[in-house]
């Protein structure tokens, strides 16, 4: 890869086809996690590791088992096996090996079995037919797209507490209203030419 | 009123899955630019969780309870795969729509919690019933959400001209950032008419 590619992609997946905000991917927990910045960024490491990690090992199941024994229509079982597998490892090794770090994202791990953002990024490089290395950069910056509009999210969210707005909008309407408006920003980025 | 009827009502108003215990709302949000993928989506999500609730409502004795998770995860990636297939034979166009949304059905929480809390404690029939109803609950959820984002962003409903011409259309409203305001619009209109229903229940 080119550094002119490494940048393209990279901007591109963090700002014009964010994954939140316009591929609307992993909005439980953007809705979810994003009420203090401290939750909102654990879990931003957590979805930004194992994003990466999913996407390398589902990348190499399709090549090396999927394809070779022709049963392409099983991937997703096959993905969604190996998502919860990985990040049941994940907790085991962090437990072991940086338990301070589990201490702080053990809550948000289990959660992130059944993130769409996770499964969706695995089926975008499938159906993308990308190599392993563009792969998993997609994924990673992918992740730090989640991350970026998650902690933006949060610290609005934060003001939002302390705004006044109609009773019916009490809760998540506001908040959904609220991130109508960042993702009315973000299309912004979607006629950005970046060479 | 009979359990039954209890349970159609509770599934699709007092506890419509989307709109009060708001589940599932990538879907909500991705799959209601128009109408017909709103029903598309709806409808696909109905069959895979009433057929997820009478596999496992049925198999509960015999999945112990600690690879629960598991097994209901290759149940409904099973489910969902049968009905991928499905789609991209009999309706290409709606299957090339939806995109990976459909493969991601697998995890909607919606399934995962009628699993857990519905068809894992209860019969095959009680079970079913309540797949149906929750599944016609977010079905209405997503008619709703789309309802109003193909009304203003095109002045159609599944592609029959409503509005008339002279009225401006909001193209936002079909891309993403609509999405969320449809969908905050929706909830808010739901949490009013809830209040104003408790209000009178206190009263």
């Amino acid at each position: 890869m080119t550094w002119q590619e490494v940048v393209t992609l990279s901007l591109g997946a963090i700002l014009i086809e964010n994954f939140v905000l316009t591929r609307f991917l992993g909005v439980c927990p953007f809705l979810g996690v994003s009420k203090k910045t401290d939750t909102a960024l654990g879990m931003s490491l957590s979805v930004i590791f194992v994003m990466t990690a999913a996407a390398a090992a589902s990348w190499a199941i399709r090549q090396y088992l999927l394809i070779p024994f022709d049963v392409e229509h099983l991937s997703t079982i096959a993905f969604i096996l190996v998502i919860a597998a990985m990040v049941q490892f994940a907790e085991i090794t962090l437990k072991k090996h940086a338990p301070e770090l589990f201490t702080r994202l053990g809550i948000y791990l289990p959660l992130i079995a059944a993130n769409c953002a996770v499964l969706g990024v695995a089926l975008i490089i499938r159906d993308s037919g990308n190599g392993f290395i563009e792969s998993v950069l997609f994924a990673f910056m992918s992740g730090v797209g989640f991350s970026l509009a998650l902690l933006l999210f949060s610290s609005i969210r934060a003001r939002l507490e302390f705004s006044e707005h109609p009773e019916a909008f009490e809760g998540f309407p506001i908040a959904l209203i609220t991130a109508g408006l960042l993702a009315l920003a973000f299309t912004g980025f979607a006629g950005m030419r970046i060479f | 009123m009979t359990q039954t009827m209890r349970q159609f009502k509770n599934g699709i108003i007092d506890q419509n899955p989307t709109l009060v215990l708001l589940l599932g709302l990538c879907p909500a949000l991705a799959a209601t630019t128009t109408m017909m993928n709103a029903a598309g989506m709806g409808l696909t999500t109905m069959a895979v969780l009433l057929g997820s609730n009478i596999i496992i409502s049925s198999l509960r004795k015999l999945i112990p309870a600690k690879v629960r998770i598991a097994a209901f995860t290759v149940i409904i990636a099973a489910l969902v795969t049968v009905a991928d297939l499905l789609l991209q034979a009999y309706f290409p166009a709606l299957s090339e729509a939806l995109g990976i949304f459909i493969p991601l059905i697998v995890v909607n929480c919606i399934l995962f919690a009628q699993a857990e809390l519905f068809a894992y404690r209860n019969g095959v029939v009680r079970s079913a019933i309540d797949g149906l109803t929750a599944g016609m609950g977010f079905l209405a959820a997503l008619i709703a959400v789309a309802a109003l984002r193909e009304l203003l962003s095109a002045g159609t409903l599944f592609d029959f001209r409503v509005l008339p011409e002279a009225v401006p259309e909001i193209a936002v409203m079909a891309q993403p950032p609509g999405g969320f305001f449809a969908l905050g619009l929706v909830i808010a209109a739901t949490q009013a008419v809830r209040k104003r229903g408790k209000a009178r229940e206190t009263v």
